[in-house]
């Protein structure tokens, strides 16, 4: 009798579940269907931690105004692979934030679409910010900030800003190093480039319409060769200003423990620098002494419309309508201090921030950081090059090389 | 609901044998997969995956049937871990190998239609003079179904216009400062919010005019574009509307190429044969390093695990000794390092070898350029691994000490062994048979030990002729670098290079697990 009683209470709470299991899904369901129904479409952007942090109450705004949802997703790391191998496989965002470079590859994996600006919108900002984003002729997103390289100095080190390299090495100063530029065991082509360029070499070369021309390669012509031989000089063997043991990872803190009087760094640094409490001025990245002016390169964060995306209707709406007005500008701005590429929004904060106006000063030379998809073969090579040259290798046979390894990852 | 007849059934005999597990978990872990089944059917329905759903459910209706009925005894044992060996096993690597033998990577991501799209909607510009026009979304219909018109002002003479895939025409309308439509008879004017929800329809909508057609470009403003590249099917080729050049599809490159050999950027995904397989063998910038890579990789691989063993056993033996005062205090500071994330300490350790104003150099009053000398960064990766790894080995050499009789050594004192013979004819042979398949295991790992280069050196340093390969670069980093440095991500070529690597790996694998098989024979 009592099996019998166990029995009937089991199949019973058997069949209770099985109800229980099948009502849950069902529940589900009807849930999926009436979100679906819901009156409101969804935006989903995609921005690093510090950026989706401040977009975040512009996001809402936006949604609230419009009578939509906008989800703001914090993507870490690697977000440009991330962005496009999600938006392969349809689970990427509608808008994408991140740096102007990545645009070849972006339009070469068709992850991202041409946006149209009114005339009024692309005067309001700053004339090579636009340029930088613009690929084969079009516009490719919204840009919203500048970054470039400068000659970040400690005053109470070194008063008096360097008008040459030459200049800077001289000067006695009491740190115990001259300069600190990150190189690295394995290079660094980003900040090397604006002495390369004052040494007289280039990257690649321009075709008539001003885009860059990936089948003139500049690593390893003569020009790229003089160049070397004159960082050479700068190099461990030579002056010592460019040092391997300087390193992405200790430049800024070496600077900011008064043991360099000079930084190559980029408005990223200053939070560190202003941390620490060191007096300092930017100036211009020196050039050689009777060399070209030394070009650093401009870097553009931009706002993207993902070809993709399950709403790009409104992500346009959204990047074009809505970036381009300088309150979002002027949010992001204060979250990481770069200066913003919308004139209305930097004229708003530069009042407030001397610094602003002195990067973009020293980026008045620069040359909008290459997008073209060939540009992912300089880094390695260049960089590994730059490292063997300021250790002590044969600058021409270095470079050479290099040029035949990048030239035959572009093929 | 799938689970009523059964219930049935178990009702017709509640007597169950006491050993049976409890019906209960069965059903919950029964329910659990049903729910988890459903879970997946929904997307693969999005996706119109019709194989995968069909697989979904033929899995699933096997599983209920397994464990409803009282038949198949041995499979409802087996059947679950091989499913997972299915799924996280022999499904990966059969993606691996199926990807060699493509040319996935950036650029060649998608389907040749998707490649079309993109280069067509790439070329669209804004016709050179024309107006850009304050725009509204509207329908004649219901605003969620009914057909969509784009209602544009003209912003100099606020002249509005309703445009579909018809065409345009005039209309009158109540225009807000903006420009943009608030009402017009016939029309009704979508929300943003319910525009949005049809943003598909929208961006496919394209109002034909006499110089290309009218877009919208977000919900308030329309500009007229034209495609400056269209697809034609008659020659499968792209054609550039205004200069008339074209590109001709090439199915075996999966691009788009002109004939002067230009290529579109955007291609497509294609099966290319052995061609990366071939490349790894022939391309002398891959093939020419590659000996003297395996030669490193091989001595890196030994070196790690022989010398973590090597330390490791020493101090286990040290401290399994009865007469050493205080063993856990000790064993718990050798274990310590084994403890801290090795992501970190891998850092830290690279920071620790800074020329400059590294810990090693400024304790010791040198100035070795570590990381810039082949003997000396192969010297200080190892010694990291070391570090890293002995503590490990130290557990598992304290674990299998243990489990070995004391009467063993005890014998053979008796018999005149000295320590040294008893440790070597006696111990080591017994605790070989228990660590020599964890010393395989650790070799593998070892061999593609990615982190510990990448963390580090980077592969560094690099002979200034050949940026592509450094002294001490492992053949996963090298590969890791040729596939992803170079011409961004070629996701095809890094699948044949694994399945080179792999096979390296099961060949010393194999002969090892074959040695200690005979080993086992002789000791057991």
């Amino acid at each position: 009798m009592r099996i019998r009683t166990a029995g009937v209470a089991a199949a019973l709470t058997c069949a209770f579940l099985v109800a229980g299991c099948g009502g849950g899904d069902k529940d589900a369901t009807t849930a999926a269907k009436a979100s679906e129904a819901a009156p409101s479409g969804e935006l989903v952007i995609w921005a690093d931690d510090k950026r989706s942090a401040a977009l975040k109450p512009f996001a809402d705004k936006f949604g609230a105004e419009n009578g939509v949802t906008v989800k703001v997703q914090a993507i870490s790391k690697d977000q440009q692979t991330t962005f496009v191998t999600a938006s392969q496989q349809g689970s990427g965002p509608d808008v994408m934030v991140g740096a102007h470079d990545w645009i070849g590859n972006l339009v070469q994996n068709g992850a991202i679409d041409p946006v149209q600006l009114s005339a009024e919108q692309s005067g309001g900002l700053a004339p090579n910010a636009l340029k930088a984003v613009t690929f084969n002729g079009q516009t490719y997103g919204v840009p919203y900030a500048l970054e470039n390289l400068a000659l970040i100095r400690n005053t109470a080190l070194a008063p008096k800003a360097p008008a040459t390299i030459e200049e800077l090495v001289a000067a006695k100063t009491k740190a115990s190093e001259k300069l600190c530029v990150q190189v690295g065991q394995n290079g660094d082509a980003y900040h090397l480039y604006p002495l390369y360029s004052s040494a007289g070499g280039y990257l690649f070369g321009t075709t008539v319409s001003g885009d860059y021309d990936p089948k003139d390669l500049g690593v390893g012509k003569p020009e790229s060769v003089a160049a070397f031989k004159k960082i050479a000089t700068l190099g461990e063997k030579g002056s010592g200003a460019l040092k391997r043991s300087i390193t992405p990872e200790n430049s800024i803190a070496t600077f900011t423990a008064k043991k360099c009087a000079y930084l190559i760094s980029g408005p990223w640094a200053i939070t560190d620098v202003k941390k620490a409490g060191i007096a300092h001025d930017i100036s211009a990245v020196p050039g050689f002494a009777g060399g070209k002016p030394a070009q650093p390169f401009l870097g553009v964060q931009t706002f993207y419309v993902a070809s993709k995306g399950k709403n790009k209707a409104l992500a346009q709406e959204f990047v074009t309508n809505y970036v381009t007005t300088p309150e979002l500008a002027v949010a992001l701005y204060q979250a990481e201090p770069r200066p913003p590429a919308l004139t209305a929004a930097f004229d708003q904060v530069k009042g407030g921030d001397p610094d602003l106006q002195k990067f973009i000063d020293a980026g008045k030379n620069g040359i909008p950081l290459p997008a073209i998809p060939e540009m992912a073969a300089i880094w390695d090579p260049f960089g590994k090059a730059e490292a063997a040259v300021i250790g002590g290798a044969d600058p021409a046979r270095t470079i050479e090389s290099a040029g035949k390894t990048i030239s035959a990852a572009i093929k | 609901m799938q689970l009523d007849g059964p219930v049935t059934a178990r009702q017709a005999r509640p007597a169950e044998d006491a050993r049976r597990p409890n019906p209960f978990i069965k059903i919950v872990l029964l329910g659990l997969t049903v729910a988890l089944a459903i879970w997946a059917a929904f997307p693969l329905i999005e996706n119109e995956a019709w194989i995968g759903l069909a697989i979904l459910a033929a899995t699933t209706a096997g599983l209920l049937h397994l464990y409803l009925t009282p038949r198949h005894v041995p499979a409802k044992y087996l059947v679950p871990g091989t499913i997972l060996l299915i799924a996280f096993q022999v499904f990966p690597v059969l993606y691996t190998a199926s990807t060699a033998f493509t040319n996935f990577g950036d650029g060649h991501r998608g389907s040749k239609a998707e490649a079309v799209v993109a280069i067509q909607t790439a070329s669209v510009t804004q016709v050179p003079g024309s107006t850009q026009y304050a725009l509204t979304v509207a329908t004649t219909g219901d605003p969620a179904t009914g057909p969509l018109v784009f209602l544009i002002t003209d912003p100099a003479t606020r002249q509005v216009r309703a445009g579909d895939a018809a065409g345009l025409r005039d209309i009158s309308a109540t225009v807000n400062s903006a420009g943009r439509v608030t009402a017009a008879d016939g029309y009704t004017v979508l929300t943003t919010g319910q525009a949005s929800l049809r943003s598909k329809e929208i961006t496919a909508l394209a109002v034909p005019t006499g110089g290309g057609a009218i877009r919208s470009s977000g919900l308030s403003r329309a500009y007229e574009g034209k495609a400056g590249r269209l697809y034609d099917e008659s020659c499968d080729c792209v054609r550039d509307t205004t200069t008339g050049r074209t590109w001709t599809a090439d199915e075996g490159l999966g691009s788009f190429v002109a004939e002067d050999g230009d290529r579109l950027a955007q291609g497509w995904k294609v099966t290319v044969g052995l061609s990366n397989f071939t490349r790894v063998l022939t391309e002398p910038a891959i093939s020419g390093p590659f000996l003297r890579t395996l030669v490193w990789n091989l001595a890196f691989a030994l070196a790690s695990t022989g010398g973590t063993f090597v330390l490791g056993l020493l101090c286990a033996i040290a401290l399994h000794s009865p007469r050493v005062r205080g063993r856990i205090l000790y064993r718990v500071l050798l274990i310590l390092p084994y403890a801290m994330p090795s992501f970190a300490m891998l850092l830290v350790w690279r920071d620790m070898f800074n020329t400059d104003f590294g810990l090693i150099n400024n304790l010791f009053g040198t100035d070795v350029d570590w990381f810039g000398g082949a003997t000396s960064a192969r010297f200080a990766v190892i010694l990291v691994q070391l570090w890293l790894g002995y503590p490990y080995m130290f557990l598992v050499a304290t674990g299998a000490l243990q489990a070995i009789p004391g009467e063993l050594s005890e014998a053979s004192r008796i018999d005149g062994a000295g320590a040294w013979a008893a440790f070597r004819k006696i111990t080591l042979p017994l605790l070989m048979v228990a660590l020599t398949p964890l010393l395989i295991s650790s070799f593998a790992f070892n061999f593609n030990n990615f982190n510990a280069i990448y963390l580090t050196t980077e592969g560094a340093p690099f002979p200034a002729d050949n940026p592509a390969n450094g002294a001490t670069d492992l053949l996963i980093t090298y590969t890791y670098r040729l596939a992803f440095g170079g011409a961004g991500a070629q996701y095809g070529f890094a699948a044949a290079i694994s399945i080179f690597i792999f096979v390296i790996v099961a060949v010393v694998s194999a002969i090892s697990f074959r040695r200690t098989r005979r080993q086992e024979e002789v000791y057991s």
